[in-house]
């Protein structure tokens, strides 16, 4: 499923030769906009012609509108789409710094390069003041490096920060958008065409427009009903694939590759325990913590466990095997790397474990119950984390286990092209 | 006749240009993961120069550093390449339209020199101001702007209202 991570799949050579294709596209529909020309980009601030607005917001709600319904019909992984990062402090004040230097060079940086290519000497100019202003930035961002990085909110969509869905939010920026347009249309009226108030139509006159807007919007309401994949129909696409790696038991870890990954001082473990609260209290794997399945869903909760460090693992436990199955197929829906599940759950975890440790009036072996999903052990009292056998190589001194086990844990990291601008 | 086909052929209309811009938009994130992007390229460019003259300088300076230290080549990424693209674009349609040639673009009331100046200065702002906002115009505002980003879409109106806010006292430059 789409997108690409282009070099490792078709090789640098062939790689760069596509972010160079998409490069000439987009320097063509630029020049052929006019965007060559200081003069058309400059005149969007004297409102007698408004081509900069309508060809920025026709090109944002297009793609808008082709990602999200890509990403509906379950063609685009949205989850892997990189979405700028906002830090909205230094945004907005580089952004006025930015209008500021548009309004008197008359240009922004990829406008300057497309006019430099067609011979613009002011184009030139501009795009030599960009590099020094590049270069000065560099040289000085460290004297404000607090500020440069505060306001941070990372992935922050549109639809998180009204609390609405996805659909909803294109839907608005489609009426916010043709409403703009309209503006436009009515202010290189007044402002260039110097047509008096009384004499302009209000009423929009062209079909072709009409049309056009009427497309975008039945659109935008076509993704609104067909939703955003949830995390179960993410599941299914990509079931091929992550469901064999199931099936072949890839994830499914031993109890002792677990404690030494624990141990491992070079690894981060997290290890997120699914049963219930009481389940949780009456006995844990040190260090884990509890999470509700439901939890699992929240898409607030699923990018911080995105956003772990590069050396971490997740482990999921549960009791058995069946609801850590059942996690490890939401989080690897929505795109959570390095994931795992302990083999046999914490029953498994205890009959590797208090075999070899002296086992106290606290913890009874065999409750009779041989259930998946049920603790097989009794507990006199509430152990949590506390007892030896929840880390048996930390608690008890020259305990080595013994089992032999078959590695599973592969690190990886996913890779974000640091594109664009970023 | 002759005379007219020297004449730059008229500018696309603009919703259509849009349009086709939106599509190249979808391209760029359908293929690669990311947008479109002019000021990292232009950044990594920028580090390449730098260390070309002072190969040291880049390893200390931390914000250079992350693209260009060492035996990293700032140069080799996908971005530089779309940006050698977009001048390519760019150069193939001024040809084929037949705006291809040598000028000067300014307003009527503003001589060579100044514009010059002005389009160094306004270079200048606009660099520094890209890069303290993480993104110019496409890598933020157009690229942002189509994945709902609320940092790109709160930049791209602040680069408005900071261009409207000076515009008028600026007027002599353009009209």
């Amino acid at each position: 499923m789409a997108p690409f991570d282009l070099v490792p799949l078709v090789g640098k050579g062939f790689g760069y030769a596509l972010f160079g294709l998409v490069g000439v596209g987009f320097g063509a529909i630029l020049e052929m906009a006019g965007f060559g020309d200081s003069r058309k980009l400059a005149g969007q601030f004297y409102l007698g012609e408004m081509t900069v607005l309508k060809v920025m917001f026709t090109g944002i709600i297009v793609a808008c509108l082709l990602i999200f319904l890509s990403s509906s019909l379950g063609i685009l992984n949205f989850d892997a789409i990189a979405v700028n990062p906002t830090y909205l402090t230094p945004q907005i004040v580089g952004g006025l710094i930015m209008g500021v230097g548009f309004i008197i060079g008359g240009f922004c940086p990829g406008t300057s390069v497309v006019a430099f290519s067609t011979l613009k000497l002011d184009g030139l100019a501009f795009l030599i003041g960009v590099v020094l202003g590049i270069g000065a930035f560099g040289e000085s961002v460290s004297l404000f490096d607090e500020f440069y990085n505060s306001a941070f909110m990372d992935r922050f969509l549109l639809s998180d920060w009204m609390g609405v869905s996805i659909g909803i939010a294109v839907v608005l920026v489609i009426l916010l958008a043709v409403a703009m347009f309209y503006g436009a249309e009515i202010l290189e009226r007044v402002f260039g065409d110097k047509i008096p108030l009384k004499r302009i139509q209000f009423l929009p006159q062209n079909r072709w427009k009409l049309l056009g807007s009427a497309a975008l919007l039945g659109t935008a309401l076509l993704i609104l009903v067909i939703g955003q994949p949830t995390p179960e129909r993410k599941w299914v696409q990509m079931s091929a694939v992550e469901g064999k790696r199931l099936l072949d038991r890839d994830v499914q870890i031993h109890p002792a590759e677990l404690l030494n990954t624990m141990n491992d001082g070079t690894l981060y473990t997290r290890i997120l325990d699914v049963r219930t609260e009481s389940d949780f209290n009456l006995f844990h794997i040190e260090g884990a913590r509890s999470v509700a399945l439901a939890d699992l869903v929240d898409s607030q909760y699923v990018e911080t466990l995105k956003r772990v460090p590069k050396n971490t693992v997740l482990v999921l436990v549960s009791n058995g095997e069946q609801l850590a199955t059942e996690a490890w197929k939401l989080l690897r829906a929505q795109g959570v790397l390095n994931l795992y599940l302990l083999e046999g759950g914490i029953n498994g975890w205890l009959d590797t474990f208090s075999h070899s440790l002296m086992l106290d009036s606290a913890l009874v072996r065999g409750n009779g119950s041989n259930e998946d999903e049920k603790l097989h052990f009794a507990f006199t009292k509430a152990l949590g984390g506390s007892h030896p056998v929840s880390n048996p190589m930390l608690r008890i001194h020259g305990f080595e286990s013994a089992a032999k086990y078959q590695p599973k844990i592969k690190l990886q990291t996913k890779k974000f092209i640091a594109g664009g601008c970023g | 006749m002759s005379e007219m086909k020297k004449d730059p052929k008229p500018y696309l209309d603009p919703y259509i240009s849009g349009a086709l811009l939106g599509v190249v938009l979808f391209a760029a994130f359908f293929l690669t993961g990311n947008g479109l992007g002019a000021s990292g390229a232009l950044n990594r460019l920028e580090i390449a120069l730098v260390k070309l003259f002072s190969p040291g300088h880049v390893d200390c300076v931390t914000y250079l550093a992350s693209m260009g230290a060492g035996d990293l080549n700032p140069l080799d990424s996908g971005p530089v390449f779309m940006l050698l693209g977009t001048f390519l674009g760019g150069m193939i349609s001024g040809i084929f339209n037949r705006r291809f040639k040598v000028e000067l673009r300014k307003g009527p009331r503003i001589s060579n020199r100044n514009r010059i100046v002005f389009a160094l200065l306004g270079g200048i702002i606009m660099g520094y101001g890209a890069r303290l906002a993480r993104g110019c115009t496409s890598g933020q505002a157009l690229s942002g702007g189509a994945v709902l980003s609320v940092g790109s879409w709160a930049f791209m109106f602040s680069v408005f209202i900071g261009g409207y806010l000076l515009a008028f006292f600026v007027r002599k430059l353009w009209t």
